[in-house]
């Protein structure tokens, strides 16, 4: 099975430990994976903001990295979606195979792999961050709107954790607020969703917050951090592959 | 009230401001959204409900001029009177000169979401008629010269405080006072006396039924009633999307509406009107105003589902905190945010971005309207066709051609990084929104792709 990594750009950049992570965590489970050296980014910061029509040469470099794969892999909802929903191509039946072929982390762990165990420990207070394109957007758990019994892929794996106390949060899949641009563009709502988020995790004692979205993980670190909290966040794969 | 000269983002600055304030407003549509949930999940068929509202709808949205011309026949065999106005100033027109045929300058209105989409108390009351909401919360927003800033609960963004000190001013209440009971029993000897002396009164739509002719009215407190019933003329007005096929087809709507909207199992008053009383007037005012259009583009079409239950403002973390006047329309919230910019582009190109197409509003959506994904679709068609600023536009081109260049956006991706790390003064200042509330994260020495190329293997 060989599996193509994709890094978001933001994780390459200013996160690596989540991609060393997520590769550590892929090899473990018996993956062959390669990381194709000329990727960028998905595209979404262009088509959220409404400029899809931008998005063409990231679309092309990214069929020119992901073309043969038998799964694409990566350790993040959000980018995973926007993929599976908006790659087009000049070669569409590569762009449609790769639409097919993506999967985020977690989902590839419990539905793929099939993930029964895992070698990990995390003796803490864990608040899952279910962020909002990965839960409604690819489904990973199921959504309080719906009437429909539960379930949650990423909290899946967390159970498989050594010591790990997984919190119930009192919203259990409220937006933190992120949003892509709309992070700066409509700074004062994204802010106060990022409090909020962030009080209802604290409220549970939570030692760490986690998810699968490290975009998400990164705003709720700025408020965080700006709060002198001492609640870290630490994303799903840091926490799959923890050794205390 | 300002905040509707704002864009939505500078509004909701403005509404941020007050932080309890927020978090009241916030706490209570939050209560409110988990209310319906329960209501919710105490109907096993809810999904299916949901569903066969959605192909009631499609089937309503593919047959709209058969179903509407089979309602107008039937409407007039009822005895009632078909007015059709193409856009808000011939609605505003043609329940002016009712008003005028009946001898009368005062009028009693029930709430209407499509009288305040067409500004008719605005021009009533420049000719000279005076109109008085009956419904209590939008009494209370009428009486501060404020819009309603929710569709079901239009005064929702105000404290009981708040209604004090307006009742006290327009109704001469105590001062200072704030108890529920006593304010409501003042609104409504007011209202009484408005009931019992307006010989015309307007009502809204909520369900036209093609089949039948008549139209089924949803309140909690039966004030639609009380002016329909008590006056010489109804006025019942529309937009030509609440038709539905048959009589039998309100059993689905009607247990979806109070659930999704308040958690209710059903409405207080469900008001059938089939016909005018001996001596009445009935008449329907069926308008277009912008519908055709929506009906004619694919993308949006859907959105004429819609049914105003308010569950996708409710469930919208974007609107609890940021106030239904943020939205500068007189629908808030998610579902407005896809209306109003086919009244008008220019105007309201800033609300499909109000939102981080979380995907709660298409979730609760009793009638699966595909709202994020029409949000989306509709900044693609806002940007494409020039009404985003330019520097955005710049900015959007400028990140296009790095990040289809792997050579620049590794150049970009060291110099962001180098800047940050070396002089983070650059970033960290109050020209940054990001810095304003949120610090930025540390940026590591080397890049995911600088490691992966010397350690690869882990
Ligand atoms: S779009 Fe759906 S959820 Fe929103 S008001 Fe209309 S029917 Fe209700």
């Amino acid at each position: 099975m060989r599996v193509g990594l994709f890094i978001p750009c933001y994780i390459d950049q200013f996160y690596p430990k989540v991609a060393i992570a997520t590769l550590k965590l892929l090899q473990n489970v018996g993956c062959e994976v390669d990381y194709p050296l000329q990727q960028t980014c998905c595209g979404q910061p262009m088509a959220n903001s409404g400029y899809e029509h931008l998005t063409g040469g990231c679309n092309e470099n990214f069929v020119r990295n992901f073309s043969g794969y038998d799964y694409i892999v990566s350790p993040s909802g959000s980018c995973t979606l926007h993929i599976k929903h908006h790659l087009h191509a000049a070669n569409e039946s590569e762009a449609s195979a790769i639409r097919s072929r993506i999967y985020e982390l977690t989902e590839f762990l419990t539905d793929v792999v099939k993930v029964s165990s895992l070698k990990a420990t995390f003796p803490y207070r864990v608040g899952l961050h279910q962020s909002c394109h990965g839960q409604r957007g690819l489904h990973l758990a199921q959504m309080s709107e719906l009437v429909a019994p539960p379930f949650s892929k990423p909290a899946q794996l967390l159970n498989l954790v050594d010591g790990l106390d997984l919190v119930q949060l009192d919203r259990r899949d409220e937006c933190c607020g992120f949003g892509g641009t709309f992070c700066v563009t409509e700074e004062a709502v994204s802010a106060k969703m990022g409090k909020d988020r962030v009080a209802d995790h604290l409220r549970h004692g939570v030692n760490y917050i986690t998810g699968v979205d490290v975009s998400c993980l990164m705003h709720l670190e700025g408020i965080l951090k700006r709060a002198n909290s001492a609640v870290q966040v630490k994303h799903i794969a840091e926490i799959l592959t923890a050794t205390v | 009230m300002n905040q509707l000269n704002l864009d939505h983002a500078s509004a909701a600055v403005e509404f941020n401001k007050d932080e309890p304030r927020v978090d009241w407003h916030d706490e209570t549509l939050w209560f409110v959204r988990t209310k319906r949930d329960r209501a919710a999940a105490q109907l096993p068929e809810w999904e299916q409900l949901r569903e066969a509202a959605s192909q009631i709808k499609n089937h309503v949205l593919s047959n709209m001029h058969d179903l509407l011309a089979q309602f107008e026949e039937n409407a007039k065999q009822n005895g009632i009177t078909v007015h059709w106005a193409e856009n808000a100033d011939e609605h505003n027109a043609i329940i002016h000169k009712l008003i005028q045929d009946a001898g009368v300058t005062r009028m009693v209105k029930s709430k209407s979401m499509l009288t305040e989409e067409c500004h008719l108390n605005d021009y009533l009351t420049r000719h000279g008629i005076e109109v008085i909401d009956s419904d209590l919360g939008e009494r209370i927003v009428q009486m501060r010269k404020e819009p309603p800033s929710h569709i079901v609960l239009p005064a929702i963004h105000l404290k009981k405080s708040d209604v004090g000190e307006t009742f006290h001013e327009h109704l001469g209440t105590e001062k200072g006072a704030t108890d529920p009971q006593y304010l409501t029993e003042a609104a409504r000897q007011h209202l009484r006396d408005t009931f019992l002396t307006r010989k015309v009164a307007l009502t809204g739509v909520n369900f036209a039924i093609a089949e039948t002719g008549g139209f089924v009215v949803c309140t909690n407190e039966g004030n639609a009633d009380m002016g329909a019933h008590l006056a010489d003329v109804h006025i019942a007005a529309m937009g030509f999307e609440k038709i539905i096929p048959r009589a039998e087809h309100l059993g689905v709507f009607l247990r979806l509406l109070a659930r999704s909207a308040t958690g209710q199992p059903i409405t207080t008053f469900s008001s059938h009107f089939h016909r005018p009383r001996p001596g009445q007037q009935m008449h329907i005012v069926i308008v277009d105003n912008g519908r055709s259009r929506q009906l004619g583009r694919p993308d949006f079409r859907n959105s004429l589902k819609c049914i105003r239950c308010a569950a996708c403002l409710n469930t919208c973390p974007v609107y609890r905190r940021s106030g239904g006047h943020s939205y500068h329309s007189a629908i808030a919230g998610p579902i407005g945010s896809i209306l109003a910019p086919n009244l008008d582009m220019k105007l309201n190109a800033d609300l499909p971005f109000a939102s981080t197409l979380c995907g709660s509003c298409s979730n609760v959506c009793p009638v699966k309207i595909d709202i994020h994904d029409q949000l989306y679709k509709w900044r693609q068609v806002l940007m494409k066709e020039g009404y985003g600023p330019g520097s955005k536009t710049a900015a959007m081109k400028a990140m296009a051609t790095v990040l289809e260049s792997p050579s620049l956006y590794r150049v970009a991706g060291k110099i962001g990084r180098g800047v940050l790390r070396f002089t983070p003064v650059l970033a960290e200042n109050r020209f940054n929104p990001w810095y304003n509330q949120r610090e930025m994260p540390e940026p590591p020495a080397e890049s995911f792709r600088d490691w992966y190329i010397n350690n690869k293997k882990v």
